[in-house]
């Protein structure tokens, strides 16, 4: 088969850009840098709140972000990985009560009204703490904001919260909107929830519901001689196949988060003038995760949860679930993570022998008809991935004698029946590592927490070491101190699998040659794309 | 035949309208009422749709529910839109938060002139050629259509859709690839009009064709019966020109069956449009409707349900009024049953 070298190759290309988080060249080298010019890129869902501040999710940064901004974002090489935006400087006390922010001088609101720190106050308490789906976690204990002058700002918290989680949770949890907008009536009816005020390099123009968002330059942007281009255009095209075409027809210069299926890459990567890229998403990792349901006799046994983990030929799965743009996964940090992934954890080779042994170990006996017992496996329908993975699942189990039948929903029934009804024993979920393992992977596995919240621990999973593990960390204010503390996690995770991570993936763009300076940091189809360029 | 008395059919016509108006407002009920039920056995609810992308803790989503309604039973939702209907209100859409009325209005034009054109298409072009075809049954070329045809009507509309676009917009690129017109170009009056129309043609020919056997076939079968019949030899015997007794004898008469058709298609039109829209991007309620079902956005598709309804009820009755014009022996009692 010719085609197996050729996804042979871009597996070992697609690993390597996961795993190197760190510094490489820009690889928006398109021929000369043009100011101007209209870029044209596919969106493929039409969220309708367009407030970051309120809604912190990939879908509504990848229109928000170059409308309204942050007080910092992910950089590949800056201290800590950040980079300045509206704060040009952050600063943790020791007894973990308080955040010193310095903002940015000179910044106005897209209306002319000049930005202060009055701004990152009201978002701050009456936004993300109150509002926030992330927020409302990471900011639980923020008591006040003080405003000393107009470009300081000073999160005081009731208790004493790490610096470290603060800090990873700015690139995305940290939109600022403006108070003068927002002070008057209820923020969630606030019509700049559909066309958001900001102070990023791109006004919000005009959204035409099923065709597109246009949104126009800035032209008194803080950033100097930015942004580069005119326009940006989000064409909704809802069917998969219709960001390869208007890639190939040259409607489009850009599909990103994988609006083109990873089938039709080989092909659109053999189209002149467009090229398929795997990096700048180093910081929107997804893992791919079978969830498992406790409270299913036979999967309360520690030995049958090693035994599926043992059943699952990992490499298998990203070569042929993910062409290669994956990486398999150890445990619950994925490995690209620059400050808390630690290898050093039990790890479960694919070895259907010893699965086979471990459930005869546990007493699940194969019948006469080779089957030791029956379990209901939901895949996530997000993602084809998710889907696919479902299917090579029910195989893999099939091969050690655990009959899976599976159950296909729509999203909506899924997040109900895994998530609320716990009508599952095994669901093939996405969840999604923000860079600080506090905001939204420790309550994959923590109990306590109420039904029906999703992407949450809803198998009745109970582990009083591991839930101890996770309150220490929570106040931990060093950060060594609470980097160990993570690793531990890790490794109790993989020793006692409350899930199974199987992979870890993020988002392949295909641009065209001519579009510049992209790619150029961990979030950048969600950052502000202030430097973007088309070049002539 | 000679064509009836214009005020004979205008009574007819008040008479079915009045008929038809009444029975509509039962239909509308059970449709309304049945959508609902439908939804609301389907699992999960608009929260769950929304949280899928966003995620929450457990206050946020009683929040989310306390807003959009979802915490009050069925039935209170149930009496609730069914007495804002009464006041002609259509309700909020909870995913656009926008009054439904305006979503759907948006959105009605596409879909009609969708429906309209690609109707035009399949009805005209088949008849046309059902006519060709059954003027000379049996020959080659009455063959070669039937089976063409047939072949048309076997695809499915998304694969046929997407040939075309693979065609004539990726590789000739002599039309757009979807889309109802150029994006944000500004255009106004006869430009965007030229524009709308350039935008429409692969979409309707997608949709169009599919349809076009039906009307083919029909109109083949129509004229083949009608080949026997006495009316036609009489006017044989008359000595007419074969091409008068194929056109104003044979055609006429089976054209009424495919009037018919052409209302009970409508409702088959709004059906395959869903697939269209997505396809071609074109923003119209098909694929509204989709949206709405996986956001469960109750209120936003009973909105759509409810227009398609009234959409299909008048082509009807529009059919109705034709063919009471067309066909003298139809009057307003058989026509209303």
């Amino acid at each position: 088969m010719s085609g197996f070298t050729i996804s042979r190759r871009k597996m070992l290309a697609g690993s390597a850009m996961l795993l190197a988080s760190t510094a490489m060249p820009t690889l928006g080298r398109a021929q000369t840098p043009k100011k101007g010019g209209r870029l044209v890129l596919a969106a493929d869902s039409e969220p309708r709140n367009l407030n970051p501040a309120i809604v912190a999710s990939n879908g509504v940064f990848f229109i928000s972000s170059k409308i309204v901004e942050t007080l910092a974002e992910a950089s590949f090489d800056g201290k800590d990985g950040l980079a300045p935006r509206l704060a040009l400087g952050w600063e943790g006390a020791a007894d973990g009560l308080s955040v010193t922010f310095k903002l940015r001088d000179g910044v106005k609101w897209h209306d002319g009204k000049p930005f202060t720190s009055a701004d990152v106050a009201f978002s701050a308490l009456q936004i993300w703490k109150p509002l926030q789906n992330l927020g409302r976690t990471v900011f639980k204990d923020l008591a006040a904001v003080d405003t000393p002058d107009d470009l300081t700002a000073v999160f005081k918290f009731a208790k004493p919260t790490p610096f470290q989680l603060i800090r990873n949770a700015l690139p995305a949890l940290s939109s600022v909107v403006p108070k003068h907008i927002y002070e008057v009536g209820k923020i969630e009816d606030n019509p700049a929830n559909n066309a958001p005020i900001g102070t990023g390099p791109f006004k919000f123009g005009e959204y035409k519901a099923g065709q597109y968002y246009r949104l126009t330059k800035n032209t008194d942007y803080w950033g100097k001689d930015e942004p580069w281009l005119d326009e940006i255009i989000y064409q909704v095209l809802p069917d998969r196949t219709s960001a390869a075409n208007a890639l190939e027809a040259g409607e489009i210069q850009l599909a990103a988060f994988s609006a083109v299926p990873l089938a039709d890459l080989g092909r659109i990567s053999k189209v002149p003038g467009l090229r398929v890229i795997s990096k700048g998403y180093e910081g929107l990792t997804y893992q791919l995760v079978v969830e498992i349901n406790h409270r299913r006799k036979e999967l309360a046994d520690v030995k049958v949860r090693q035994a599926i983990a043992h059943a699952i030929d990992k490499d298998f799965v990203v070569k042929t679930v993910f062409l290669g743009y994956a990486a398999t996964a150890t445990g619950p940090v994925p490995k690209n993570d620059p400050q808390f992934y630690t290898a050093d954890v039990p790890t479960y080779p694919f070895d259907v022998a010893k699965a086979n042994a471990l459930l005869d170990e546990a007493g699940y006996k194969k019948g006469p008809d080779g089957k030791r017992f029956t379990l209901k496996l939901l895949p996530a329908p997000y993602f084809n991935e998710t889907k696919q993975f479902g299917d090579y699942l029910r195989q893999a189990l099939a091969a050690i004698g655990i009959d899976a039948e599976l159950v296909n929903n729509d999203s909506a029934a899924h997040i109900k029946a895994v998530y609320t009804d716990h009508a599952f024993d095994l669901a093939v979920g996405p969840p999604v590592f923000r860079g600080d393992p506090a905001i939204s992977t420790t309550i994959l596995v923590q109990s306590g927490i109420a039904d029906g919240v999703p992407f949450s621990n809803q198998g009745g999973y109970k582990n009083d070491a591991l839930d101890a593990l996770i309150a220490k960390a929570s106040e931990t204010l060093d950060t060594t101190a609470r980097t160990d503390l993570y690793k531990e996690f890790q490794k109790e995770v993989a020793a006692d699998l409350p899930l199974i991570n199987v992979a870890e993936w993020s988002f392949i763009s295909v641009a065209s040659d001519k579009l510049g300076n992209i790619a150029n940091n961990p979030r950048w189809a969600v950052s502000n794309w202030a430097d973007t360029y088309l070049a002539g | 035949m000679a064509w009836p008395q214009p005020g004979f059919v205008m009574t007819r016509a008040l008479t079915l309208i009045r008929r038809r108006l009444v029975g509509s407002i039962f239909v509308l009920l059970i449709v309304v009422i049945g959508t609902f039920l439908l939804l609301e056995a389907a699992p999960g609810d608009a929260v769950d749709a929304y949280i899928v992308s966003t995620g929450g803790d457990a206050g946020m989503i009683e929040l989310l529910r306390h807003r959009w309604g979802l915490d009050q039973s069925e039935l209170t939702r149930l009496a609730n839109y069914l007495w804002a209907l009464l006041h002609l209100d259509l309700g909020q859409s909870v995913t656009f938060s926008r009054p439904i009325r305006d979503v759907i209005l948006e959105r009605l034009p596409n879909t009609l002139l969708l429906m309209v054109s690609a109707t035009a298409l399949s009805f005209g072009l088949g008849s046309a050629l059902g006519i060709y075809a059954g003027a000379r049954p049996g020959s080659f070329r009455d063959r070669f259509l039937s089976i063409g045809s047939l072949a048309l009507y076997a695809v499915p509309g998304f694969w046929l859709g997407l040939v075309l676009i693979v065609i004539f917009a990726v590789d000739l690129r002599w039309l757009p690839i979807g889309g109802i017109e150029t994006l944000a170009s500004d255009k106004t009056g006869r430009d965007r009009a030229v524009d709308i129309a350039v935008h429409l043609v692969l979409p309707v020919s997608a949709l169009g064709f599919i349809y076009l056997a039906l009307y083919l076939r029909m109109m083949r079968a129509g004229m083949a019966e009608a080949w026997r019949q006495d009316f036609v030899l009489a006017a044989r015997a008359r000595g007419l020109s074969r091409r008068r007794i194929v056109l104003s004898h044979i055609a006429r008469n089976a054209l009424l069956p495919l009037v018919t058709m052409l209302g009970l298609q409508s409702a088959q039109m709004l059906g395959g449009s869903v697939v269209i829209e997505s396809v071609f991007s074109v923003p119209g309620l098909g694929r509204l409707a989709q949206e709405a079902v996986s956001a469960r956005d109750t209120p936003l598709l009973l909105g759509i349900i409810l227009t398609s309804a009234v959409l299909v009820i008048l082509i009807n009755l529009l059919v109705d009024i034709a063919y009471a014009f067309l066909d003298p022996r139809v009057g307003a009692g058989e026509a209303g049953a």
